[in-house]
């Protein structure tokens, strides 16, 4: 699997238009889409998100080897799994009832599984759900930098935690490779890394005892 | 531009010089002297954002407001925010035209989404519907406001045929403000509907919303709509001195956040991360009148924004120290902004 050179962002709320400006600036070609008409996200994206192309989803997800699901949790069984068949898919997303409600498909543990079940056609990578939309432009460095800090990658597909993990270096963070998707629990809402800035070393210390428990 | 300036409060819960709590009754009475000294203290709006908890003991900012409004002539009074999306937009409307009548149209609302959403297990809405919810009852709100016979019909609450609400406004309808936090589609939203744009910045760099500001403006026109004005909302302390205004502020943010962390998503504040945002590329207006009024100058410019409003006070402040705050904030940093925006 290579790495991802064209991006489709589902959502366009809080999350999907910072992480579309996150990969402009690192050169990827970008398109935002939601449920609806592209022309009602025109004027955000030509604002909000300068460089991306607003699109239908069928549309930007076919140009895309890789689409971010940053859509409320809610709302990802409007999405047709067929839509997304073949592609490495990022799931963004959180279940976390205290804040969104209660959603009965995710209630058993594990919200990136249950996506990825859903999307059997798809290669799921659990990744940027665990970094506030408030705080991700601003931490994210160049590689080096010495106040650079860590994101997760959580997959069962070795090759597809790669690939992932390569972006989120582009995006401006040291990628911390989980061994698989259930292991990707751990970054979770509720879990030792979830709307925490760590650096490479604190985030791996805080990992290690509890991915290695999921695994 | 004409520039105004407001503080808001949350009914944060004072405690006496010891760290003892204050009743949530004495907290209530305190924040009605505070609102009436706002406007001895020359400053333009005083806000009450509803909350349901025991450390923000304000569910009925509305009757508060009203008591504030029977002893002061000029301050303009408003929600910071109401929560739309749990509430009945027709209730909301009522209670604040009976404010707007009892101050003599001195009202105003400010309506959010639910970024606080305690009220709603309280009132029976379920979290996952707040999109919805937010956007019928906001649609219904703007045509409430316009006065005269409402007829509307929607899910979220039973429908009205050419339904007179009283009481009716002197003067056109009262300004109205949706509350934003960072979703741009709340935005356009706030456009096409005709709302004010509120911009709740509590974390960050404030000029990152540069955008939403001319966002907000080209969809009015794209709507056909005029120019409308943008507020900036954000979190802050005024003291004698920077350090004595970090000193009394921190331990109850560090405090305040730690305690709402795992509801709302933030992460806690570390001291490191308390002074970046306390210094000029952060959210936090804390310090001197002199720090706190460059501050505001400065995102108010970048932000194409013409109102200030500082939310003033945490849960476990003493009354003594707000009230400081405010005496500061009306004779100092306010007069202060206007010199250097001029």
């Amino acid at each position: 699997m290579r790495e991802p050179t064209t991006l489709a962002v589902l959502g366009a709320g809080h999350v999907g238009p910072v992480i579309a400006r996150l990969a402009i600036k690192a050169g990827y070609q970008v398109a935002i889409a939601t449920s609806g008409d592209p022309a009602g996200i025109e004027l955000i994206t030509e604002l909000v998100i300068p460089g991306a192309q607003p699109r239908w989803a069928t549309d930007a997800v076919a140009d895309a080897d890789t689409v971010v699901l940053a859509i409320p949790l809610h709302r990802f069984s409007d999405l047709d799994p067929n839509l997304l068949s073949g592609k490495l898919v990022v799931d963004a997303m959180n279940y976390w009832p205290a804040s969104d409600g209660v959603v009965k498909a995710f209630e058993e543990n594990g919200s990136s599984e249950i996506v990825a079940r859903r999307l059997a056609g798809s290669t799921t990578v659990k990744a940027l759900n665990h970094i506030g939309y408030h705080e991700l432009e601003d931490r994210a460095r160049r590689a080096g930098a010495q106040d650079r800090r860590a994101a997760g990658v959580a997959a069962d597909d070795p090759a597809a935690t790669e690939a992932i993990a390569g972006m989120i270096s582009q995006l401006g963070y040291d990628p911390v490779r989980l061994e698989t998707l259930r292991a990707g629990r751990v970054l979770q809402p509720g879990g030792p890394v979830f709307g925490v800035s760590l650096t490479l070393a604190e985030f791996e210390r805080a990992v290690r005892d509890e991915a290695r428990s999921l695994t | 531009m004409t520039y105004t300036f407001g503080l808001d409060t949350f009914g944060d819960r004072n405690s006496d010089a010891n760290g003892s709590p204050l009743t949530h009754a004495d907290t209530i009475r305190n924040v009605v002297e505070e609102g009436v000294f706002a406007e001895q203290s020359g400053v333009n709006f005083f806000g009450i954002g509803e909350h349901h908890t025991d450390y923000f003991p304000m569910p009925a900012g509305d009757v508060a407001l009203a008591a504030i409004a029977a002893r002061t002539e000029r301050i303009r009074l408003g929600s910071a925010v109401t929560v739309l999306s749990s509430d009945d937009p027709v209730r909301v409307f009522q209670r604040y035209s009976t404010l707007n009548a009892i101050s003599g149209g001195r009202a105003e609302v400010i309506l959010g989404r639910g970024s606080s959403i305690e009220s709603f297990p309280l009132f029976g809405y379920d979290l996952a519907d707040y999109e919805e919810l937010f956007e019928e009852k906001a649609t219904l709100f703007a045509e409430l406001l316009k006065g005269g016979p409402v007829t509307w019909e929607g899910k979220t609450r039973p429908p009205l045929f050419g339904q007179d609400i009283v009481p009716h406004t002197e003067g056109g309808p009262f300004p109205a403000w949706i509350g934003v936090g960072g979703n741009p589609q709340s935005v356009i939203r706030a456009a096409r509907l005709g709302f004010s744009l509120a911009l709740a910045i509590i974390g960050g760099p404030p000029a990152r919303f540069a955008a939403y500001s001319q966002l907000f403006q080209r969809a009015l026109e794209r709507f056909g709509r005029p120019p409308l004005p943008v507020l900036v909302h954000s979190p802050g302390h005024v003291a004698t001195t920077d350090d004595q205004a970090k000193a009394e502020f921190w331990p109850r943010w560090r405090d305040i956040i730690a305690l709402v962390a795992p509801e709302r998503g933030f992460a806690i504040p570390t001291r490191e991360s308390f002074d970046r945002e306390t210094g000029p590329d952060g959210a936090l207006y804390v310090g001197s009148p002199e720090t706190v009024a460059q501050k505001i100058a400065a995102n108010l410019t970048a932000l194409g924004a013409s109102r200030f409003d500082l939310k003033y006070g945490l849960p476990g402040m003493t009354h003594d120290q707000l009230m400081a705050n405010i005496g500061l904030y009306g004779h100092q940093v306010v007069p202060r902004v206007r010199e250097l925006l001029t």
